[in-house]
Order: structure tokens, then sequence, then C-alpha cells
């Protein structure tokens, strides 16, 4: 059990006593509000039905991680759903970050999903527009997108804070939630992103987690805005990163995934070096110490597609969580009913 | 059009004068609309506005026009409909993540609000769409809503 500076160990999963000030009752916000360097992770979502699948990439980022993402098929692929992984992590006493995409889902239903999110102890929820449909596997699929990532923002802020739905029909208990957001510095337009984020903050971003970070010094530029406009002590900003496995694999990311930007010189950094994988681990490692230092930044979202397996050991390598101790591996796995084929054909 | 279109965003500064005398103009005959009956007046209304906002700039008629927030470039040209400024998708040309050939609605908006008095206006949050407006005329809706022309501003 880990010690959040509350006086006693406590039981990862279970709400954290309310504080004032605080949104929610998770440890993501509770960190964040210490002044602790905060460590996000992705989960990435199995193409299984097998809740094995969810647990064993879980129990390997969660020890060193403040909290989960859950994706929403991100990318616009088919996956395990947001709200599925949830349930299952949420059952287990894991922290998550319930990513929603307005892709997929009119306001109907995200309404909905978000007071059921609430209900199974989700504290956190990060509102996404989502990538098109046209970047995944169901290219033929109709777009939503009826709201968008601030509207999104709006409609739960409201959920929370006033107790009502968009319609404005009354919540007896409203989602006591973390709001996030995303933020892409790296894109045009350039000089609009960090107005972007402050619009956001002002729809009701509490945290932001970026895309991945591989430019540095378009993103020091793009920190040196947002502490002009102060938005470093309105918001927790966690600068995404993530070990990029081959030169060939990041250029592949950077043709074919919506919104990442990887510097050529990256790109020739990894080529030039026998192990390209080990390479990409110590890019990763040295990203996030030269991130760390700069000012306004809470801490790092770390996005290890389909390397779960490594997101402990950057973490610990890159030093971030030292004078700080690292979270046991939460051993509680639910108890579930026995599987019997039979009765489901029915 | 998408060059007209192009063209609309490179003069939002002159389109805006154009269109706070437009909306003055709306807001003038909004007592005859009134007499007229806001019914009946919808659908020629809503075909002069169709065409007029069509072939500067795409106009989806979407019935909650908010060019005026977004430099001039019609946001229900993005092919994710978004009122509240650009995805993270955006190419680095400027492109849109869904449609490459196309520039993306909100880099062309962020330039065309930069010339416009109304400059910050693409700051404000957007609230969601309302569906049930499509294809009725906002210039109609904004004569009804706004009795007295006291704020002239390029919305409609």
């Amino acid at each position: 059990m880990a010690d959040l500076g509350i006086g006693e160990p406590y039981d990862p999963g279970a709400p954290l006593p309310p504080l004032p000030g605080h949104s929610s009752r998770g440890r993501l916000e509770r960190a964040l509000r210490e002044g602790r360097f905060a460590v996000t992770a992705e989960l990435n979502p199995p193409d299984s039905s097998d809740p094995e699948e969810v647990y064993e990439r879980a129990l390997v980022l969660a020890e060193v991680c403040d909290a989960i993402n859950a994706t929403d098929a991100s990318g616009a692929n088919t996956h395990m759903s947001s709200v599925g992984i949830c349930s299952l992590l949420t059952r287990a006493g894991y922290a998550v970050v319930m990513q929603i995409s307005c892709r997929d889902r009119n306001r109907i239903a995200i309404q909905g999903d978000v007071l059921g999110a609430a209900a199974m102890g989700v504290s956190n929820i990060l509102c996404l527009t989502g990538d098109g449909v046209q970047a995944g596997d169901q290219p033929a699929a109709k777009p939503v997108f009826d709201l968008d990532s601030i509207s999104l923002l709006q409609t739960i802020r409201t959920m929370r804070d006033e107790s009502r739905f968009l319609s404005g029909r009354k919540i007896t208990s409203p989602p006591r939630v973390f709001l996030g957001a995303a933020a892409n510095p790296f894109v045009p337009p350039l000089d609009y992103r960090a107005l972007h984020m402050k619009k956001k903050v002002a729809a009701g971003a509490q945290f932001i987690q970026t895309q991945y970070c591989f430019d540095l010094p378009l993103f020091q530029r793009f920190m040196a805005r947002v502490r002009d406009l102060g938005l470093h002590r309105t918001c927790f900003i966690l600068a995404g990163v993530g070990p990029l496995a081959s030169a060939r694999a990041a250029r592949w990311m950077r043709t074919n995934v919506p919104g990442i930007h990887i510097p050529d010189d990256v790109i020739r950094r990894l080529e030039g070096n026998p192990d390209q994988k080990a390479e990409g681990r110590r890019l990763c490692i040295e990203l996030i110490q030269q991130i760390r230092e700069i000012e306004g930044v809470a801490g790092v979202h770390v996005m290890a597609y389909r390397q779960e397996e490594l997101v402990s050991e950057i973490i610990t390598q890159s030093g971030i969580i030292v004078g700080r101790q690292k979270r046991d591996r939460i051993s509680r796995t639910p108890e579930l009913p026995p599987f019997r084929p039979s009765e489901t054909n029915r | 059009m998408l060059a007209l279109r192009h063209w609309s965003v490179r003069h939002a500064r002159s389109l805006e004068r154009v269109y706070a005398a437009l909306e003055r103009l709306v807001l003038a005959l909004a007592p005859f609309f009134s007499r007229l009956g806001h019914d009946r007046a919808e659908a020629p209304v809503a075909a002069v506005e169709r065409r007029i906002k069509g072939l500067l700039f795409d106009c989806k008629m979407c019935g909650q026009c908010i060019l005026g927030d977004t430099g001039m470039s019609c946001p229900m040209n993005c092919p994710k409909t978004l009122r509240n400024g650009p995805c993270g998708g955006v190419r680095p040309d400027g492109n849109c993540e869904v449609k490459p050939q196309m520039r993306c609605v909100w880099v062309a908006a962020w330039e065309g609000a930069q010339q416009m008095a109304a400059s910050t206006a693409i700051l404000d949050p957007q609230p969601p769409l309302d569906h049930r407006l499509w294809g009725l005329s906002s210039w109609l809706r904004v004569a009804a809503e706004k009795g007295t022309p006291d704020r002239p501003s390029a919305h409609g």
C-alpha cells in the first residue's frame, strides 16, 4: 500500500476522503494538487473479451503510475471500449483516466456514460474530439461528432458543478470527476495552440495530457507561451512521451497516425544505432528528464504503444519518482463467476 | 466553391463590415418579417441566405451561424464539424487530417480572425449545435431574437 500523505496506507482503488477545492476523490488529482510530478500511462486496449488481457497490461503499468488511461477507440480502431476497461480496472482497484471521444457517441450516450463511469469509481475523465474515422479500421463508419472536446468539457462540468444535464434536467448525485483535455502543441496553427488550450481550460479542463513530445524546442516555445498566459497555474500539464520501437515504426507513426510530429533528427538518431529499440528507450528517458526541467510541467503521460512492459523501466530510470515511494503492485484481483459457455448461448 | 471560400477568409475584414451592414439591414426588416409571419418568411429568406452564403462560404445551413467568431471560415466545412477550434490531427502543411487535399478550416479561421475587428471572438467557447435548426435561416433567427440593433456583430 502506498502512502500519499494522508497519514496512513490506503487502498488505491478506494475513493479518498473529499478535500476542499478538489473535484474528485481520486489519487491523480490528489498527487497533482500536492505538487508531485505525476505519471499517467496509456493502456493498449485488447482486441479480445478476455479480462485477463486488461489486467496483465494494467499490472505492469500500475507500479509507476498515478492513473491508467483507458483509450476510447483511439485512431478510430475498434478495441475493447473505455467504459469496459474502466469497469474492469475500477473493480480491481486501479485509478483510471477514462477517455471519451466525440466521434462515436452523441450527447445522450456520453452523458449516460459519464454517470455510469462515476458510479463505477472513475475519478478522471479525458475529453477528446477523436481521430477521424478514415484513420482506423472502419473507415465506412458514420462519424458522430455531436459534441466536440470543448463542448464535452462544458457538458461534464455542468453535470458535476450544477447537477444537471445539458438539457437542464436535474441530476440527483453529480459525477465527482477531475476533468482533462488533450493538447497538441506540435501541429498548425502553431501560434494558436496555447490559446486553444486556454479555451479548453476555460471550458473546464483541469489537467492536460499532450500529444507525443519528440520536438523539445517546439514544446519549450509552447510552454513559454503557456506561462505567459498563466495557464500553468490554472491547469496541470502532463507532457506526452513514449518510446519509439525503431526508425521504421517512427516513420510509420508519423505518416499514419494523425497529429504525430517526429522531427527528422530523431529518426536519424534511431537509424544510426544498431539497437534501435534500446536507443528509442534512451531517447524517451532523456526527453522525460528534459521535460521535467521545464517550468509549468506537472507530469508525464506515457504512451508506449504495444510496449507496456517498458513503462516501469523507463519511469524508474528517468529518476522522476526518486524520493517518492514506488507503488506496490496491486494484488487484489476481482472474483469473477466461472465462465459457463452453455448458459451464454441462450 | 473552395476558391471563393478561401477568398472570403482572405477578405475577412471587409466581409465582417459587409456582414455588420447586412445585419443592420436584417434587423431593420425585422418588423416586416414579424408582420409577414416568421413561418412565411422562413422559406424565401432561407433560400436567399443559402444562395449568398453558399457561394461565399460553402455554407451548410446549420441554422446557427458563427462566421463572425470563426474568421469567416465556416466551421461546418470541417469534416468533424468542429465549432470550437482545430483538432489535434492537422497535417504539417496545415491541411485537414480527414481530407488531405483541403486546407484545415480552422487554420483558415485563425488567419481570418486576426484580420477582423472581433479577433478574439474565436476564443469564445461555443455550445453544441442544435440539430433541429439545420436548413433554417440564421438571419431570420437573429432578426427575431435581437429586437433592437444595439450591438451589430458579424453573426448571421
